[in-house]
């Protein structure tokens, strides 16, 4: 749907300025919008919209006297490289030099489209960032053609100037008054025709790199808000426990200690420092009472999920079958900046910082969390340290507001790494029932029934409240396989869930994560049944022209079938997805089987137009570490009821020492508009080092993480 | 309360902390530098990575008492002024940084490698225990190669 709607003429228009200012809608996947409106339906004429366009649900861009072009984002950056590709684009069409282009992250808003997720922001920005900025490129060039009594039509722009056929040139700074009166421009306002870029397609480095690396980039914990404290929150031993009763004497007594106060997630301290703040924590003596899981762990899980998972029916008659059974395992998002939130809430107003990736959701929830209308709070979005679908959720924020409410002061709240990890989100262990029925050579029935863990409404305290309701745990969504990237004959497959009061999220490639991990497995064992390649089987059986494509990039690059060691082996795996398609090729040393190293990985992605390469080749990289860590080694344990890893000393998220020793990503040249990116690669790594593990040991992998 | 000195990226400072406060709150919360960031407070996850006296420490797990006197560089004085440290040259030549909220550290981590092994090999980079959420372990191989040229 989102490239539908970026290929429509979007209309854009200037808004009244003493400077130049230009708007247009952002359009949005309507079935992943946030908020209960979608900002621009699907049925809805661009015209319309125009009609009830407010600045609320545009893409504004301006153009300041400091010769600066400032637009401000509805979406977050979180590692993703999306405030490059805006700049960009922006500087793509206004010939404005890279480091002139500012992209501040927007507060949260009232109406439109602030969701940033599912892998769309460069697809729903990639229409509307380009018109904008042409619009504006043609006003700047109709200014200088009156100042200077040129045809528009001779003037040329560059490095953020407007040019002269003589060598005169203005900036786009001292043009940006008078282009703000101009309502028609003299030059067409139409984007470039793609064989014009010279900035989209171009490998950038991060416009925020250098705050990077020298330490100055900004997130929620490094704010100076005036008098806003640091603040821990202490939480039950076990998932959803609660506090019967606290004896906070000792910790008021501490030195530094500026409030305690009771919240639905625990007892939260706010002191003069996190050091104040977390001596005091443990300071605190609290009888709880367990959770709702107390007397669950994995087995009992494992086995209700195995029992959850609908039945696949009837294979085709005289067919052979090729099955398994797949589980993986919870995984925790565990972002490098845990959950942090600044507030300060008064009786009458409210203002949050923190980084969202549903910055409006969390508005309205925090609005009504603390008894305020909806207009008294101001939701400002930071970058985050990273996401991978945690920061749809807002369980910080709602609770920092309460906390400062309840401590009549402004707070800095911090969730410890163990909190992170000990009461999520996580995104949802699951089980998988994948049975290839082939014929006389061929696959004629596919079916893949799945069960997953769901977030009952049991939960309650910060998590529950911290829920971003459209798009929590999505569980009985359709099965990947339904797309029908192999010929398979007939593909069939139903999921089912087991509802446990856990704190759930949707975790980087969300279902396609396990679901299509596990296909690909099963597509290897297929290939094996056969007596085929699983590179030849593939081809052969896939049915897109690009996957292919991608596929046999890979084998060629990555050298596929070369002669490895015992213990070794190649993996591959594909997945399409978000308009876009990627195959992966793994190197495994499997010589300890207990400890495997991937040793080097080959991917190949079509996602239509690279807006900046680089970053996606970053994009890449991320999810083959991703693959690699979900499969070999990274997962959460439960025992009666309670989260068993507490840091990244039990979660074994993939150091440098289990990182490919060689990272190859291959783009396919393609005109097509951006397809989504960000979570594509995850599937074909996860899959291609399962199979890549498969084929050195000899084995069947069949619960994940392997290592566990 | 007890007072502290040391030297804090070039500068004498002084602070009044307890004895046992780690050298990171007392970075971000007493001084604000910010650069060093929690990520664990365990000395696991090392994203607060910086140096005692040119040796890489953790300050989430070093109490501010063991820094009397001594001389402590956080990411923010690593460069030269505007002159960037060759390692975070290699920073920025090779991109590497996705979030960035572990890159203070990686950067703090590679620079101590480079400043005892001028020239590591694989099985060097691979000892180092900073966790990268973002993956971006292949970038910062090429980095730390890269710059041990430039140094």
């Amino acid at each position: 749907m989102a490239r539908q709607l970026s290929r429509r003429k979007f209309v854009v228009y200037s808004l009244a300025a003493s400077t130049l200012t230009v708007a247009a809608p952002l359009g949005c996947d309507g079935s992943k919008a946030e908020g209960a409106e979608p900002a621009v339906p699907a049925s809805r004429r661009p015209s319309e919209v125009l009609a009830r366009g407010t600045d609320e649900e545009m893409l504004v861009l301006e153009v300041t006297a400091a010769n600066k072009v400032v637009v401000r984002l509805p979406r977050v950056e979180v590692g993703q490289g999306i405030t490059t590709a805006a700049a960009m684009l922006i500087a793509e069409e206004l010939d404005a030099r890279l480091v002139d282009v500012h992209i501040p992250l927007a507060d949260a808003r009232a109406k439109g489209n602030q969701y940033t997720g599912g892998s769309n922001s460069v697809s729903s920005l990639y229409g509307p960032a380009r018109e904008l900025a042409a619009l504006a490129r043609a006003k700047l060039v109709t200014a200088a053609a009156r100042r200077w009594h040129l045809p528009a039509r001779t003037l040329r722009t560059k490095d953020t100037r407007v040019f002269a056929p003589d060598g005169r040139s203005a900036t786009f700074g001292s043009l940006t008054a008078s282009a703000a009166r101009i309502r028609r421009p003299d030059v067409p306002s139409r984007p470039k025709p793609a064989s014009r870029h010279r900035v989209i397609g171009r490998p950038t480095t991060r416009i925020d790199a250098r705050d990077i690396v020298t330490g100055k980039a900004t997130y929620a914990g490094d704010l100076a808000v005036a008098g806003a404290k640091p603040t821990v929150v202490a939480r039950p031993p076990t998932l959803g426990g609660k506090v019967v009763s606290v004896d906070d004497r000792a910790a008021r007594a501490m030195p530094g200690v500026h409030a305690v106060v009771r919240i639905a997630g625990g007892v939260a301290v706010v002191a003069e420092s996190f050091h104040h703040a977390f001596k005091a924590k443990d300071a605190l003596r609290i009888k709880w009472a367990p959770g709702p899981l107390a007397s669950l762990s994995d087995a009992a899980i494992r086995s209700r999920l195995r029992a959850a998972v609908p039945r696949l029916g009837r294979p085709p008659r005289g067919s052979a079958q090729t099955q398994g059974e797949f589980e993986f395992a919870f995984v925790s998002h565990a972002p490098m900046e845990v959950l942090t939130a600044v507030a300060d809430v008064r009786a009458d107003r409210a203002e949050i910082w923190f980084s969202s990736q549903t910055p409006m959701d969390a508005r309205v929830s925090i609005a009504s969390a603390v008894g305020l209308p909806k207009a008294k709070v101001k939701v400002h979005v930071l970058r985050g340290g990273g996401s991978f679908g945690r920061r749809l959720n807002y369980d910080a924020a709602v609770e920092a507001a309460l906390i400062s409410k309840a401590a009549r002061r402004p707070v800095k709240l911090m969730w410890s790494r163990g909190d992170d990890i000990r009461h999520g989100r996580m995104r949802p262990a699951s089980h998988h029932r994948i049975r290839a029925s082939h014929a006389r050579g061929r696959v004629v029935a596919f079916a893949h029934s799945a069960a997953s863990v769901s977030e009952s409404d049991e939960l309650s305290g910060a998590s529950a409240q911290g829920r971003a309701g459209s798009v929590g745990a999505r569980t009985a969504s359709p099965l990947p396989s339904d797309h029908g990237l192999y010929n398979f004959g007939r593909v069939s497959g139903t999921s089912g869930s087991v509802e446990l009061a856990m704190p759930l999220g949707a975790w980087r490639s969300v279902d396609s994560g396990t679901m299509r991990t596990a296909e690909e497995i099963i597509v290897d064992e297929v290939a094996e049944a056969l007596g085929k390649d699983p590179v030849a089987f593939r081809r052969t059986t896939l049915r897109g022209k690009a996957v292919r494509a991608v596929l046999d990039k890979v084998a060629t690059a990555g050298k596929w079938g070369r002669a490895m060691p015992a213990g070794q082996a190649q993996g591959v795996a594909v997945h399409e997805e978000y308009g876009s398609c990627v195959a992966c090729l793994v190197e495994l040393d499997a010589t300890d089987p207990k400890n495997p190293r991937v040793t080097k990985v080959v991917m190949a992605a079509d996602v239509g137009t690279a807006v900046n390469p680089r970053g996606l080749e970053a994009q890449l990289m991320g999810t083959a570490i991703d693959g690699i860590s979900t499969v070999l080694q990274a997962g959460i344990h439960i025992d009666r009821g309670a989260v068993r890893e507490s840091s990244y000393a039990d979660f074994h998220y993939a150091r440098q020492r289990h990182a490919p020793l060689r990272f190859e990503a291959h783009l396919m040249p393609s005109r097509r508009e951006p397809g989504g990116a960000g979570e594509l690669g995850v599937p074909a790594a996860a899959g291609a080092v399962a199979n890549a593990y498969a084929r050195a040991t000899g084995s069947q992998p069949r619960r994940f993480p392997l290592n566990f | 309360m007890p007072s502290y000195s040391f030297v804090l990226n070039g500068k004498p400072v002084t602070v009044e902390a307890p004895p046992d406060m780690p050298l990171l709150w007392v970075l971000r919360d007493l001084l604000h530098v910010t650069g060093p960031k929690y990520g664990c407070g365990v000395g696991v996850c090392r994203a607060c990575t910086s140096h005692l006296d040119g040796d890489e420490i953790q300050p989430c797990v070093v109490p501010v008492a063991d820094c009397t006197g001594r001389e402590v560089t956080t990411i923010e004085g690593l460069a030269d002024g505007d002159k960037l440290h060759p390692v975070q040259e290699a920073w920025l030549d090779q991109d590497v940084a996705q979030c960035g909220f572990c890159q203070p550290g990686q950067i703090m981590a590679a620079a101590a490698l480079l400043k005892k092994t001028t020239r590591p090999t694989d099985a060097d980079i691979d000892r180092i225990e900073n966790v990268c959420r973002c993956g971006t372990y292949c970038r910062i191989r090429e980095a730390i190669k890269k710059a041990s040229q430039n140094i």
